[in-house]
């Protein structure tokens, strides 16, 4: 017995970095939102960066530990306490057996991590903890955690608590945010003017915004190019014959609000998309709250993979800096 | 046919074979994305094939995008050459039509639909030119289906019907997608009939809803004992309409883990298809009745 879930939170579920090699039978890749984020919050406890952690969805859990711990917690800013006490994020917090951690009220950002030491040892299912609630796999049944959860904890080596991560090396997004798109898949379905249109348009994160994708809003409908529609795609020009959907593709069903597919995205359809998010910005959509301001920022396949490199870059930084 | 190469970000090639649905792009694309596989590409981590597309995933920090590129596309000539024969198996599966969990459903969601003011069949049956929605569900189960994708949420199957192209059903998706779809119903979309594996988003008309389960991580039923997930693309599928006493009867079968769907070994051969659909269909049909 390691810890005890007293108060779930709005949405708190157990990630890690995924569970690839499904995506073909439908089952997504999963983990968590910001791996960024994750990745940091286990170093900080001193874990493989891949340990499974919580992440924290607006509104923090309340948990009580059942043995001494470090813990992090990293991404949205999230204050934690240690029995009422206020804590730092982005910092290694000693935590007692028999104490509780609880959550003030969020400041910025939308998912936080918690890494505690040792990594949380559910069982994984196909290769990986994190929880995928619609096929029930991951997590504890399946489901995020609820009331009265016991939540295993694997061993640890305790390391020394009171690394920190300074705010340069602390990775979000900014307001507006900006996302970067490489147009592509089905760009050329859109007229010139539109695909003009939809990066000069300015754009907020709609309410539908969870694991599976990012709706938004305020920006103007697209057009499309004329044509008859091909045999099986259905008769709006936003349809096509169903095909795979790219993680970070952005759908935009009827040409009116686009969706962009996050880590527990469908794996196919037929909706139109006209490009994805680069790989490099992934983590920053799941810190959005809605109504956040959004432009989308076309660029080409060499600013995506030099942004790739950046990402890798400051993920190196922080390595080097908690030594 | 003609074939189109894109990216889908950073991280994916995308490859559609053909802008419209036919078998011929379905074969060449399960044909070409098993090439990718045996070819072992490094950096590839998944490989995805659809009805008349393939993705392929990469790791970009493995191989570079151009490069990754170039290598799918010096596979397509190996799937021209593929024979188009595959040793696969029918199924029937129960379907309650116009059951009152989806038409709740349904009737929900209106405000997203083409036409709200009758159901999803209502509007399927009118726009494809039926007097009548039982005539329309006649035509929707009297042949049977080829499940072409596997996808969307775990373990879905997109299925496309085994007849002339004249006599396939269309449909559009919704024009906003639904925040709900009960588990197990029985859609529609474009050319597809699809088994909503588990509950969540859809876009797809709904038809009806079939009491077998097809995806279960606990792989309680027997058919699930190999794999979570049942269906692999080139399974053939017999819609089977029951009414609500049946579809009682064999969800107390399902609940005790008894039930056994009807299954069928049966080769498909594409061009024998092409040349005579009704023969072929009748002689899938001959083997399921026997099972």
């Amino acid at each position: 017995m390691s810890l005890k879930i007293i108060q779930p939170g709005l949405s708190t579920s157990i990630q890690d970095l995924g569970r690839p090699g499904y995506f073909h039978l439908g089952i997504p890749i999963g983990g968590a939102m910001d791996r960024f984020a994750l990745r940091v919050a286990n170093m900080l406890v001193g874990n493989p960066e891949g340990a499974a952690g919580f992440e924290v969805v607006f509104m923090g859990p309340t948990i009580e530990f059942q043995k001494d711990a470090l813990i992090s917690v990293t991404g949205a800013n999230l204050p934690p306490k240690i029995d009422g006490t206020p804590c730092e994020t982005w910092t290694a917090i000693e935590v007692k057996a028999g104490q509780t951690l609880s959550f003030d009220f969020l400041k910025s950002g939308a998912r936080a991590y918690i890494a505690i030491s040792g990594g949380i040892d559910t069982p994984p299912a196909l290769g990986s903890r994190s929880t995928y609630p619609i096929g029930a796999l991951g997590g504890i049944e399946g489901r995020n955690i609820q009331e009265g959860d016991i939540i295993p904890l694997g061993e640890a080596d305790m390391i020394e608590p009171g690394l920190s991560v300074p705010e340069k090396l602390r990775r979000l997004p900014g307001n507006p945010a900006e996302l970067r798109v490489l147009p592509g898949l089905y760009w050329h379905r859109l007229t010139p003017a539109s695909q003009k249109q939809f990066f000069a348009d300015d754009w907020a994160v709609a309410l539908e915004a969870d694991r599976m994708g990012y709706r938004f809003k305020g920006g103007n409908p697209l057009e499309f190019v004329d044509r008859e529609q091909p045999f099986g795609a259905g008769a709006d020009p936003s349809n096509i014959v169903d095909g795979c959907y790219s993680y970070g593709s952005i759908q935009v069903p009827g040409g009116l609000e686009p969706i962009v597919l996050h880590r527990d995205a469908v794996s196919g359809g037929g909706y139109f998309t006209l490009g994805a998010i680069i790989s490099a910005d992934m983590d920053l959509i799941g810190q959005l709250q809605p109504h956040t301001p959004v432009k989308f920022v076309q660029v080409n396949m060499d600013q995506a993979i030099k942004a790739r490199a950046e990402r890798k870059k400051m993920l190196a930084q922080v390595r080097e800096h908690l030594g | 046919m003609k074939t189109r190469y894109t990216y889908g970000g950073d991280e994916h090639i995308y490859v559609e074979m053909d802008d419209e649905m036919s078998l011929d792009a379905f074969f060449k694309s399960l044909s070409m994305s098993n090439a990718v596989r045996d070819a072992k590409i490094e950096g590839v981590t998944e490989i995805c094939p659809a009805n008349a597309s393939f993705q392929v995933r990469f790791d970009p920090d493995v191989i570079a995008p151009d490069d990754m590129m170039a290598k799918v596309k010096e596979l397509e000539h190996r799937a021209e050459d593929a024979e188009k024969r595959l040793k696969t198996r029918i199924i029937e599966i129960p379907v309650y039509y116009q059951d009152p969990w989806t038409h709740e459903t349904l009737m929900r969601f209106r405000e997203r639909h083409q036409d709200p003011s009758g159901s999803d069949l209502d509007y399927a049956a009118r726009i494809n030119g039926f007097d009548s929605v039982d005539a329309f569900i006649e035509a929707h189960h009297a042949q049977p289906w080829f499940v072409s994708m596997v996808g969307f949420v775990a373990g879905l199957p997109f299925l496309y019907q085994l007849v002339d192209r004249e006599k396939q059903l269309q449909v559009p998706k919704y024009l906003r997608p639904r925040t709900d779809t009960p588990k197990q119903t029985v859609g529609y979309g474009g050319c597809f009939s699809c088994v909503y594996s588990v509950r969540g988003a859809g876009g797809y008309q709904m038809f009806g809803v079939t009491p077998m389960p097809i995806f279960d991580p606990e792989q309680k039923q027997s058919y699930l004992k190999d794999f979570m997930v049942f269906f692999k693309p080139g399974d053939i599928v017999k819609w089977k309409p029951i009414d609500r006493d049946e579809y009682d009867r064999i969800l107390a079968e399902v609940e005790a883990d008894t039930y056994v769907p009807r299954i069928a070994e049966v080769d498909f051969d594409l061009d024998a298809f092409n040349a005579d659909m009704a023969g072929t269909n009748a002689k899938l049909m001959e083997a399921l009745n026997v099972a």
